[in-house]
């Protein structure tokens, strides 16, 4: 049963290492490992493609999570006093958010956004006062990156502050009022504190799911690149070594924040187990 | 705080999100799915059924994901039930959470680049290789079905695990020993008691996979070698090569509908074969 156990983690964990092993790789070739060397991560880091790809991820998935978590909390919050028809009908529309496919929504996103832009550019340009310039071209790129990112996040971000909520002791709200506070005094010092953790585990989340993402990127980033692009398309050309650099890179990036989010879920859930 | 329009308030962000970018697009995948495609590739409005009339062009591609989604499911099931099992009952409870989050972890990181590495382990240097060494010659593995199978396993084992440990791990251990002081022996605890009182573990964890993989493009892409096509693959083609939306959208509708049928057949079946089922997040 333990070896059994041992050669799963084995099976889950060797390909993660190969990465790592050949990114520090000498040589350009995966069988003959031929001595230590960073000189991969040097060529990503100076390779403007990649830095741009990164620029781009990291800008998208920091104002993802921002915007999830914000959105998202509140939304929970919101829903903890709303029943009937619109609770049903929030419920249902956040449980199609999560469990429809990536690359249905990747989709959706494209043809949806694509078929308004052209609606709106050339009535944009027809309005727009000539002495500001050209008029703006909205089309695919960042904003859309963004705007769709937010929307499955911010499902996700939904799901877990709402658990939090409901496994939250209701007796210090009550405390908390009558000894006088504020609603929005009960809010800062009782409830805030004990939802934090799963909005900072929901930011974390949001911020991975958007940096890792591809399939949806792949179809709503228009002429923009993110690093799940550029690692893909430069599969698609052939295995090189950097590949394995930048990949170890992003799997220690989104390790660290995981880690942070699974501390930050655990941190609230023990005590209250106790009671 | 109190007032139920301060707590509407609330929920308006998310709404408007959802509504613009979740319920509209999908709105819009369902309307264009009847449209005539342009010369250009846009979309001019109609309403026929040719679209849906001819999804048998794209047969294969609806073959290949309804043979390998169930396919996929079950191999991740075999083996992530006896790893479930390890963990939640034979496991020294002290490294259990370490155990855990080592399987959760792998999970979150990306797909793309865990998927990638397998191009290295199943191409020509990789284990055909090393079965070389050994005498088994002529080998290939990546570009073949098996590769994309072996891929599925990996990517979504976690997501099987993880139910179903939680349902093992729930339930009253006493009854193991009360089935064993009974004089059954370990095969017979596990068929008549364990397994039982598993299942709903088993039925989320096959419900999540199988979801999932419906939609899968990466790894078909990647280990498939272009031989073994999903519908994610034909809806990339579809839509970012031969620019057809409203054809891709027939395609996108209908398999969302497939999952919906399958899904709602296969949960009706659980509910009767199991009486409840429990929801499980990942976290």
């Amino acid at each position: 049963m333990r070896i059994y156990a041992i050669v799963i983690y084995l099976f889950l964990y060797l390909p993660i290492g190969i990465i790592v092993l050949f990114s520090f790789n000498a040589g350009r070739h995966a069988s003959d490992f031929q001595g230590f060397s960073v000189k991969w991560y040097g060529k990503v880091l100076s390779n403007p493609f990649a830095m741009d790809a990164l620029t781009t991820s990291l800008t998208v998935a920091l104002i993802t999570a921002l915007l999830a978590s914000l959105f998202g909390t509140m939304a929970a919050l919101g829903l903890q006093q709303v029943r009937g028809r619109l609770r049903a009908l929030f419920d249902a529309i956040i449980y199609v958010a999560i469990m429809i496919p990536g690359i249905v929504i990747g989709i959706a996103t494209l043809i949806a956004l694509v078929t308004a832009f052209n609606f709106v550019n050339p009535a944009l340009a027809a309005s727009w006062p000539e002495w500001l310039g050209d008029a703006p071209r909205l089309g695919m790129g960042r904003v859309s990156l963004v705007a769709a990112h937010t929307m499955f996040t911010m499902a996700l971000v939904i799901v877990i502050v709402r658990a939090r909520i409901t496994g939250m002791d209701r007796t210090l709200i009550e405390a908390s009022a009558d000894l006088y506070a504020t609603p929005m005094g009960t809010f800062r010092q009782v409830t805030l504190p004990q939802i934090f953790p799963a909005v900072l585990a929901g930011f974390l989340l949001s911020f991975t799911f958007s940096f890792d993402d591809f399939i949806i990127a792949f179809f709503v980033a228009g002429a923009e690149t993110t690093l799940p692009i550029y690692v893909f398309s430069s599969i698609r050309r052939g295995v090189t070594p950097e590949i394995n650099a930048i990949g170890t890179m992003v799997l220690a990036f989104s390790l660290t924040l995981l880690v942070a989010a699974q501390i930050m879920l655990r941190r609230r859930a023990r005590p209250m187990r106790q009671d | 705080m109190k007032s139920s329009w301060a707590h509407r308030l609330l929920l308006l962000p998310a709404s408007l999100w959802l509504l613009v970018m979740l319920v509209l697009p999908l709105l819009v995948v369902f309307v264009f799915s009847f449209g005539e495609r342009a010369p250009a590739g846009g979309y001019i409005p109609a309403f026929s059924f040719d679209n849906y009339l001819n999804l048998p062009a794209r047969l294969t591609a609806f073959k290949n994901t309804m043979i390998m989604a169930p396919l996929g499911t079950l191999a991740a099931l075999l083996i992530a039930y006896p790893l479930a099992y390890y963990l939640a009952i034979k496991a020294n409870p002290r490294i259990r959470t370490t155990l855990l989050v080592m399987i959760i972890v792998p999970f979150w990181t990306s797909i793309l680049i865990r998927t990638y590495a397998w191009i290295y382990i199943l191409g020509g240097r990789g284990i055909p290789q090393l079965l070389d060494w050994v005498g088994i010659e002529g080998v290939r593995l990546i570009n073949t079905p098996t590769a994309v199978l072996i891929g599925i396993i990996y990517g979504y084992l976690p997501l099987m695990v993880f139910p179903i440990y939680v349902s093992l791990e729930k339930f009253d251990k006493r009854l193991l020993e009360a089935s064993e002081d009974l004089g059954a022996s370990p095969l017979r605890t596990f068929r008549d008691v364990t397994l039982p009182l598993s299942i709903p573990g088993i039925a989320t964890g096959c419900m999540l996979v199988f979801i999932l993989l419906m939609g899968e493009f990466l790894i078909p892409a990647l280990l498939g070698g272009g031989k073994v096509f999903f519908v994610g693959n034909a809806l990339v083609d579809l839509f970012l090569q031969s620019r057809n939306w409203t054809y891709g959208s027939a395609v996108a509708a209908a398999l969302v509908i497939i999952m919906l049928v399958t899904v709602t057949i296969y949960m009706k079946l659980i509910m009767r074969g199991a009486g409840q089922r429990e929801d499980v997040s990942l976290l």
